[in-house]
């Protein structure tokens, strides 16, 4: 299996969501590379509506893989700005792209923070080399 | 990975190819290459696919009065098979529940019996105890799981590939019979079985020659084969109906309730478990196993539950959403008077109940599997 990518440029939260800033107040989610593949292929990925606001660690959805099925959580507050729709009719982008098209949704932060409690990088890797 | 677990006579080629390996039956097996199991799953359909299924079980049955004692502790009427053909069969227990599903090889001299990796050690005990009240001397009665290696080759494709490295006529093997000769200059069994829904071989080689016969037959298919492991062999024999013990099938539940009545043949004479499934049979069954298909978006697992009106009614046994049929797909028992196609069913997914109906099984019907 190729090497498990753990960009440097990215957030983590423990439940293996990533953040990507876009702007000040804004940022993207999606699951990361360790996780598409520790749930291999995804099949269904549910997205909340655009305008839909959660607090931290709040379901925001759920994805459904050959293996499991998990929830996903908000890894700050915020209010959903855009979810990606390209998922809907290929839920595979997750396991292809998981940095790139398939991210999940774009949130504006409540308090930006917030990112400072995330992990990263380095602390993210020693998170997964243990598990 | 958890220690103990036996390691089959490929594992050095499954990491070699990047496999993820789960503990899976006591053995540590690969459950996904880096493509993964749906791409796995269509490649098979399409192409050909290798397993190493060599965690399976095989028993050898032999001596004066085999026949007899097969015939004995299986459903199926071993009689019926000739040298060089295989059945597949039920073992029960005296009340009509299934200890195991399996295929039985008739050979010139001795019966081989390939039982499901998990059911090993439970089989083998089983069949040792059955021998005992039997109390026929000469009756030999072998584990040879550990020493043989067992390889399964499917899809379209694998006719084509296996064809040059063997002296046999491959396409002279029809469906569910077997011939004995060497693949890639090793000693095999090559069976025309599988449990895909798709035409291919199953071969079977000692244990020490299974990694030599495995790097022929990746060789020799080239592009054509990609390695395929345990994720995509579920999906694919659930999408054509083929049950799995421990999911579909298990002690608590006869054939005749799995739909597999026509593997028991009530008249052949005594057997084990006969009185009960008569009984079973002239009474008639108060369930069934069914096929479902979702008609909304879902991915139905074991343990959902299924309601008939509103009203619970089974569980899921078995439940993916089909590679090659690009919908979910499962199996429950279901009470007899809701097991007509066309049933409007529910099944209940995360909270939420999802509306299905009752098939006929097989969920995919155009594989190349030649009957």
């Amino acid at each position: 299996m190729a090497e498990t990518q753990v960009p440097d440029n990215l957030l983590y939260t423990e439940e293996h969501e990533y953040v990507s800033r876009v702007s000040d107040d804004e940022v993207l989610v999606g699951i990361t590379d360790y996780a598409q593949s520790e749930l291999s292929d995804v099949v269904f990925v549910e997205l909340p509506a655009v305008g839909s606001s959660f607090t931290k660690m709040e379901t925001f959805g759920t994805i459904e893989a050959v293996k499991a099925v998990s929830d996903l959580y908000t890894p700050v507050a915020g209010e959903v700005v855009a979810v990606n729709d390209a998922l809907q009719n290929d839920p595979a982008l997750v396991n292809r792209e998981p940095y790139g098209e398939g991210w999940m949704i774009r949130l504006r932060l409540n308090d930006p923070s917030e990112l400072d409690e995330l992990l990263g990088a380095d602390a993210y890797k020693a998170l997964i080399s243990e598990s | 990975m958890a220690e103990n677990l036996n390691r089959t006579p490929l594992h050095a080629e499954h990491v070699k190819l990047g496999a993820k390996m789960i503990p899976f039956a006591g053995f540590e097996m690969p459950v996904q290459y880096a493509t993964g199991i749906s791409s796995e799953h269509r490649w098979v359909r399409e192409h050909a696919g290798l397993f190493d299924v060599s965690h399976m079980g095989e028993f050898k049955v032999a001596g004066d009065g085999a026949l007899e004692f097969v015939n004995h502790v299986v459903a199926n009427d071993v009689s019926r098979l000739e040298p060089g053909r295989a059945q597949y069969t039920v073992m029960c227990q005296e009340d009509g529940g299934i200890i195991d599903d399996f295929l039985v090889y008739r050979f010139p001299d001795r019966y081989r019996l390939v039982v499901n990796a998990a059911n090993i050690g439970k089989d083998f005990k089983w069949i040792q105890h059955c021998l005992a009240e039997w109390g026929q001397a000469g009756i030999e009665l072998v584990d040879e799981s550990d020493a043989v290696g067992l390889l399964a080759l499917q899809g379209p494709e694998s006719e084509a590939i296996l064809e040059p490295l063997t002296d046999l006529d491959v396409s002279a093997i029809k469906y569910y019979r077997f011939a004995e000769g060497r693949v890639a200059g090793v000693a095999c069994v090559v069976s025309r079985t599988g449990y895909t829904g798709e035409d291919g071989f199953e071969l079977y080689c000692t244990a020490a020659a299974a990694a030599k016969l495995w790097q022929a037959l990746m060789q020799a298919g080239a592009e054509r084969i990609k390695p395929i492991v345990l994720g995509a062999r579920d999906t694919l024999r659930l999408e054509v109906g083929l049950a799995l013990y421990g999911n579909d099938i298990d002690e608590d539940t006869t054939p005749l309730e799995a739909g597999l009545g026509w593997t028991v043949k009530l008249d052949k004479g005594d057997f084990i478990g006969q009185a009960a499934l008569l009984k079973q049979k002239e009474e008639g069954v108060g369930r069934k196993l069914c096929g479902f298909v979702l008609k909304q978006r879902g991915f139905p697992r074991p343990g959902h539950e299924i309601r008939c009106q509103g009203k619970p009614a089974g569980v899921v046994r078995s439940g993916t959403v089909g590679p090659s049929v690009g919908q979910g797909i499962g199996t429950g028992y279901l009470p007899t008077e809701w097991t007509s196609p066309g049933t409007e069913i529910e099944i209940v997914i995360r909270d939420r109940a999802v509306p299905a109906e009752v098939v006929r099984m097989p969920f995919y019907k155009g594989g190349s599997v030649r009957r």
